[in-house]
């Protein structure tokens, strides 16, 4: 069975104030697969989630989602089966519970229905004890734990993660890469990842990306992409031997 | 006539007075209200959307002359309104036909003019201290531009509610453009402040003590009210 693509780009360039910051003449990413984005510092990887999630449009070229051509006019039901985990998310001024049932809400679900769903994952990410508590006076790791919640709620098709554990202590990095192999054994789902951190690439991600200033390195299954990296660039970024 | 010196006297009959429970007393309370939420109504139904939109579309052209003309308009002297809306209203006017000058009709309209830019200017200033990122996390799980909007101006809400009573602060307080354009006729549109004035021009301070306390009482009141209800935490409805 051919498999099937979630998101395919062609000729994508992102150009902020004269300054190309991403240009991906080809890319596929696969329904049902994490794909790993890494690259240092301002090589483009937040830049391309938020034009996976249609935050931004990209200048010249175009993003297909499944069998829509242009993501950018996608109709809204099919455009929310697509959401990002913030780096640093904003959290309401609410409660945490209230966050987490904010994407159901804003799909029209009733705060009743919304409730079992949310205590359940308020449960799964040991947040049960924080349910009434104000969302902002959170820790770091509760936060973002919060933020996966509340993206998990409603069931997206996909899910784009920037950086999601960058400043969060091992437990809280364990939680939630947990969570996430969870939600992928559950039910099929597509994830982006973005990371600095290659180890958490290599033990989540079927296939990793490198990005160098706003371009494509090389993609490739994980074991590959780390034992045999076609690139150099790619070698040196694995062995933590590239400077930039 | 009293004497303005014996000021705490004065308050025991402004006391006194208001527990009386005067007709007149009563049918101005009644109209000052009846101006002041009117004026502050369609000044929130305009300031409020005018304000968010200015507040969140951060890339306006010329977004720096719209602000200097709503920080003018916030500062609009009562009085320059008044006369402004009296010509207007006038029988040469371009509105003269309509009737209304002398006129409860002219009185909302006055106070609205000065209520909106402090609706617009204050809500878009509360919403410019709303994190730019919020935006654009809340578009990312799914929300409409309109459910962006009114989440926002929930975070914003202390700002936007500080908004609303600047806004009714400065319609029940107004006195110079409301004289200008509704007379202060007796029975039809005499309201506190114009009452006020006119009782202590006539040396009646007990009176004038009493319409204060009442004016000062209603402000207070609907503060109170507005707090309250920013205090209240809900979700934004799904569109």
């Amino acid at each position: 069975m051919p498999t099937e693509i979630e998101f395919a780009l062609e000729d994508v360039r992102r150009v902020y104030a004269g300054r190309t910051v991403l240009d991906i003449p080809a890319l596929e990413i696969r329904r049902g697969e994490l794909l790993a984005l890494v690259g240092p510092s301002g090589s483009g990887k937040s830049t391309l989630l938020r034009l996976l999630n249609g935050l931004e449009k990209p200048d010249t070229g175009r993003i297909g989602f499944r069998q829509q051509p242009d993501l950018g006019a996608l109709p809204l039901a099919t455009r929310r089966q697509i959401t990002t985990v913030f780096q640093h998310p904003r959290l309401l001024d609410r409660s945490v519970e209230e966050n987490v049932a904010l994407g159901l809400r804003i799909r029209g679900v009733g705060r009743a229905t919304a409730r079992p769903r949310v205590r359940e994952l308020l449960d799964e990410l040991g947040l049960a004890a924080h349910a009434r508590a104000p969302a902002p006076r959170l820790s770091a790791g509760e936060r973002q734990r919060v933020a996966l919640a509340r993206s998990l709620a409603f069931d997206p098709a996909v899910l784009l993660l920037d950086e999601p554990t960058a400043n969060l202590d091992p437990h809280n990095v364990s939680l939630l890469e947990e969570r996430i192999r969870r939600e992928r054994a559950r039910r099929p789902l597509t994830v982006v990842l973005v990371t600095h951190n290659v180890f958490q690439a290599r033990r989540l991600a079927d296939r990793c990306a490198l990005l160098l200033g706003g371009k494509l390195v090389e993609v490739g299954e994980t074991q590959r992409f780390f034992e045999t990296p076609l690139d150099a660039r790619v070698t040196a970024f694995v062995r933590g031997e590239m400077v930039w | 006539m009293d004497t303005p010196g014996t000021l705490g006297a004065a308050l025991l009959d402004a006391v006194i007075l208001l527990a009386s429970g005067d007709a007149a007393l009563l049918a101005v309370l009644g109209r000052t209200l009846e101006v002041s939420l009117a004026a502050l109504g369609i000044a929130t139904a305009v300031g409020l959307p005018t304000g968010a939109v200015l507040g969140l579309a951060r890339g306006l052209p010329a977004r720096g002359t719209v602000r200097a003309l709503i920080y003018t308009g916030m500062g609009l002297p009562p009085v320059v309104v008044g006369l402004f809306v009296y010509l207007l209203l006038s029988r040469a006017g371009p509105l003269g036909d309509l009737g209304w000058l002398f006129s409860v009709k002219a009185m909302v309209l006055a106070q609205t003019i000065l209520s909106v830019p402090l609706v617009v200017g204050l809500t878009m200033a509360a919403l410019e201290g709303v994190d730019p990122e919020l935006g654009p996390q809340l578009a990312a799980l799914g929300a409409t531009p309109v459910q962006v909007a009114r989440t926002t101006l929930r975070e914003a809400r202390s700002g936007v509610l500080a908004a609303i009573a600047a806004a009714f602060g400065a319609a029940i307080s107004e006195v110079g453009a409301v004289m200008l354009v509704g007379g202060n006729i007796e029975g039809q549109t005499r309201v506190l402040t114009t009452a006020i004035l006119l009782e202590t021009r006539r040396g009646q301070f007990s009176l004038a003590c009493a319409l204060g306390l009442l004016l000062l009482a209603l402000t207070f009141t609907l503060n109170f009210v507005l707090l309250r209800a920013g205090e209240r935490r809900t979700l934004p409805r799904a569109d």
